[in-house]
């Protein structure tokens, strides 16, 4: 099995930041990348590149990536400056060399934030997102407890709206593309998508608050409505979500500033 | 030999679950706290175990190789997850999904499991919606579903072409509260190299900081392992790139039996190979092919534009040959076909190992924008990958391995052969038998680590005194550590010349020539010479470059790759051994006249569960006769 072999290849050169760990000094290296078919895909070609780095005994580069379909959010380069690079509504390992041409430079480094450390090369620690769900990017629901799942009919626009932000795949790329490095989009996507849902009401005051509050305390920086998070997003979600959050979070400090915090809020693990 | 016993209650088959339920022993609530779990994985059974468990009080670690538990690859699954809610009026039932499934499995699974399987189907929809899942919901607010192969009703419910994702963050997000809850030590970037059998029982795991290096040794009351399937010992799959064998592998090493390696799930709709640089196969949901129709031209060698055949001379095979069905025929029916078609010559696209999957007639009965509503989103991954638009001509589509049924053997409580050990999801072998239907891992993932391991876990522990597990500085976890550390050694110290992804390609086309949706005699023998041939080339002149003390994807490679080796061997050997056709195993010797599989239920109606004698060493095949109580073993028809 080859290439169509009406399929031109073509060079390009690449040129990496290299980062031997998070407290050493890093810099951009350039390697030649030969051979190349526009049908591979960005990560096939990094995968080529480091085989013959391997052969030649320098150390590969090492790249984030996993389901190589765009939902797992592992992958996060910033290829030539644009995170996830030049196509619109793709991850990383969505992009193909038939965005490129022969004779390019490609620049290729880390999603750079305060927030997300680089571990080596292109890899970062995106564990500050992870921590933001922890702190109330969630529905309480024990298993077995629930009821009959068509016992609430949720209008179908509301359960689209939902679905539009909950695609978000927890990449990174809108903090990497904000010059602030906030990680607003990310929030209220998830923000967005359980409070738009019946189930996700009783806790909604209380999860927008919590989240917003993790995320200013891990070194994200505030919005200044930019939008180049929405830009940079592989799954588009919508801006608009951000104002949604924004005013979520006005209600919920209002409400919570006239409300006695209830003396004993029992012995549940949450 | 090993000894097993699968537990399975006995009663009616439609009572054993609840039966089960209210004899096995329970763990007193303030006693739980003192009982650690240690769960491997966080994909949907990983996570809804974790969490599960932390909700009921159990002390819980959990350890991930990703870098967070949100990037397991149940993510990536598209199309639905069947419950029998019967919400359609449509004749759905508890039975009915019971009879789908364990006839989809060509009648190689346990009965009393997937029945149950049914009966929790169910609950998990429940559950699912209540954690704020948006499943696709009909204008009136209901939920929607679909139809999948293998069915005649429609019990799928699904998320757009997102449903793994939407389930997978469902399941993230209540480990995440347990997390925050301080309830789950959750430990990212930390891959399992080794189990620890203390006594005779799992008690501990040996853990690779992937990002450190640092290797550290945990003890606890139980092990869970839900570390999904091995499809990447045949390198080309729609895994993602990290999914290994890795953890399951080493138990079965420590002695948990490995249950019907050789069933392997080949789904039929992914896009084809394009190049020898390829490191992945896309799939394309199968819920395309409830508009889709697949079809072929007539005359082999024809190298026509799609468009420039006309309608006589083209094959619309599946619905030729399984007329009740169509196009939506389980999957290992619609892949073997496929696959005869290329073989005859009428295959398409420029290698020839492609058929067309088209949505000419559903655009003009429905219109492109309600064709774009359904499937938008497939068609733009298509475009993206192969920069062709669906909407103009159809899709070309190829077989890819997708899944696979075998895994760890477990009993009916989903404990191993050695106690304290327990496995789920993907990762054990116990409720597809040889073909798994469309839209029923999801399910089995979340059934495992929802609403059953919460209960049947309690049935060991309560067994377990509390406090006795053993220190993890024991001379047990001591000596796997040591040997966890020599291998790293060895493979830094090879300094061969071959990267490692040259043996895993080598060995992925062996696998895929010798074991993949045909299989002969004379080819298994072939494989059975072919891989350790290769895995003596690999450990003398494999290449690992940098070190043992940092972020070492190489390693972490090697490590992988030295796995799948000892596997694909054992897959050849439980193929070989198995001299009958089912479901996603397909014995060329085995067949009748019309191609379809020719099982042999007197000789083969039973698990092959291997048992590991050491290196080099011929592994013993043991049995577990699969006793039909209430159903017939009979010939599957799709026809
Ligand atoms: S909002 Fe978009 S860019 Fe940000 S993490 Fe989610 S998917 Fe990535
Ligand atoms: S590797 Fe999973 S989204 Fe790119």
């Amino acid at each position: 099995m080859v290439a169509a072999s009406t399929l031109k290849t073509f060079s390009v050169t690449l040129r990496v930041w290299r980062q031997a760990g998070p407290a050493a000094a890093g810099g951009f290296v350039d390697y030649p990348a030969k051979d190349i078919s526009p049908d591979m895909s960005f990560l096939e070609m990094l995968d080529v590149v480091n085989d013959e780095l391997t052969a030649k005994g320098i150390e590969p580069i090492a790249f984030a990536h996993d389901c190589r379909e765009g939902i797992c959010g592992t992958c996060s380069c910033t290829i030539n400056g644009k995170p996830h690079g030049p196509g619109k509504g793709v991850a990383t390992c969505q992009t193909y060399m038939r965005s490129f041409s022969d004779g390019d430079t490609i620049v290729v480094e880390p999603f750079r934030a305060r927030a997300f450390p680089v571990v080596k090369d292109l890899v970062t620690d995106r564990a500050a997102f992870d921590k933001i769900q922890q702190s109330g990017g969630f529905i309480t629901a024990r298993a077995g407890s629930a009821p009959d799942a068509n016992a609430l009919p949720i209008p179908k626009g509301d359960a689209d709206l939902a679905m539009d932000a909950a695609q978000c795949i927890g990449c990174g790329a809108c903090v990497a593309a904000c010059k602030n490095a906030s990680a607003m989009l990310f929030v209220s996507a998830k923000v967005g998508h359980l409070g738009l849902l019946p189930q996700g009401q009783a806790e909604r005051d209380r999860r927008v608050l919590a989240m917003v509050n993790t995320m200013d305390t891990l070194g994200f920086g505030s919005c200044t409505n930019q939008y180049e998070c929405s830009a940079a997003c592989p799954k588009l979600i919508s801006h608009d979500f951000i104002a949604r959050m924004n005013r979520d979070y006005l209600t919920a400090s209002l409400r919570s500033a006239f409300k006695p915090a209830p003396a004993n809020t029992g012995g549940g693990a949450a | 030999m090993a000894t097993l016993d699968s537990k399975i209650p006995s009663g009616p088959l439609a009572d054993k679950w609840r039966k089960h339920k209210t004899e096995i022993k329970l763990v007193n609530p303030a006693n739980k706290r003192k009982y650690e779990v240690i769960v491997v994985g966080a994909g949907l059974a990983g996570s809804s175990a974790a969490s599960s468990l932390a909700d009921l009080g159990y002390k819980v670690k959990c350890f991930v190789f990703h870098d967070s538990p949100r990037r397991a690859h149940s993510i990536a699954a598209q199309g639905g997850i069947n419950a029998a809610k019967n919400y359609q009026n449509d004749g759905d039932s508890v039975h009915r999904l019971f009879y789908d499934t364990l006839k989809g499995g060509d009648y190689r699974a346990r009965e009393a499991n997937v029945h149950r399987l049914a009966e929790v189907s169910v609950n998990i929809i429940d559950q699912c919606v209540a954690q704020g899942v948006p499943f696709a919901r009909e204008y009136g607010g209901l939920l929607a579903n679909r139809s999948f192969g293998g069915a005649q009703v429609s019990r799928t419910f699904y998320a757009r072409g997102q449903t793994g994702q939407q389930l997978l963050l469902g399941a993230y997000s209540a480990l995440s509260r347990m997390v925050g809850a301080g309830a789950v030590d959750l430990h990212t970037n930390s891959e399992m190299l080794d189990l620890v059998v203390v006594g005779g029982q799992a008690k501990g795991v040996i853990i690779r900081n992937l990002v450190t290096g640092e290797i550290s040794r945990h003890s606890a009351d139980a092990v869970i392992l839900a570390t999904g399937g091995y499809g990447n010992v045949f390198n080309l799959s729609t895994y993602a790139r990290g999914s290994n064998t890795t953890a399951i592998w080493r138990a079965y090493k420590r002695g948990a039996c490995m249950a019907n390696p050789c069933y392997t799930q080949i789904h039929p709709t992914c896009i084809p190979v394009s190049g020898d640089y390829q490191s992945k196969l896309t799939l394309m949901s199968e819920s395309l092919r409830n508009d889709g129709r697949i079809w072929a031209p007539k005359k082999a060698g024809d190298t026509r534009a799609p468009a420039a055949i006309p309608e006589s001379e083209r094959d619309y095979y599946l619905e030729r040959l399984y007329p009740s069905f169509g196009n939506l025929a389980p999957r290992d029916i619609a892949s073997r076909a496929a696959k005869r078609i290329c073989d005859e010559g009428r295959g398409v696209g420029s290698t020839g190992l492609g058929v067309y999957l088209d949505f000419a007639d559903a655009i003009n009965r429905l219109g492109e924008p309600a064709v774009r509503e359904r499937y938008g989103n497939l068609f733009d991954i298509y475009h993206e990958i192969t920069a062709e638009s669906a909407y103009k001509a159809p899709m070309r589509i190829y077989p890819a391995v997708h899944y696979t049924m075998g895994g760890l053997w477990v009993d009916y409580n989903l404990m191993s052969n050695i106690p304290g050990l327990f496995v789920l999801g993907e990762a054990n072998f116990s409720d597809h038998g040889a073909n798994r239907l469309g839209a029923s891992a999801l399910m089995q993932g979340l059934a495992d680590g929802y609403f059953v391991i919460p209960y049947t876990i309690g049935d060991y522990l309560a067994g377990q005194k509390p406090g006795s597990r053993p220190a993890a500085d024991a001379p047990e976890f001591r000596q796997a550590e040591a040997d966890v550390r020599g291998q790293t050694t060895r493979f830094l110290a090879t300094k061969g010349k071959q990267p490692v992804s040259h043996f895993h390609k080598k060995l992925g086309k062996i696998m895929w020539d010798r074991c993949g949706m045909a299989r002969t005699k004379a080819g298994l023998e072939a494989a059975l010479q072919e891989i350790p041939a290769l895995r003596e080339e690999f450990n003398a002149s494999v290449n690992v470059p940098g070190s043992a003390d940092t972020l070492n994807q190489s390693l972490e490679k090697a490590g992988r790759v030295a796995d799948f080796l000892d596997l694909g061997e054992l897959m050849c050997r439980d193929a070989l051994t198995r001299e009958e056709s089912c479901g996603g195993h397909f014995r060329e010797e085995h067949q009748y006249p019309d191609g379809e599989c020719k099982r042999d239920d007197e000789k083969f109606g039973h698990v092959a569960a291997w048992e590991y004698q050491g290196e080099g060493k011929t592994p013993v095949r043991n049995t577990e006769p699969l006793n039909y109580e209430f159903t017939k073993m009979s010939l599957r028809n799709y026809k």
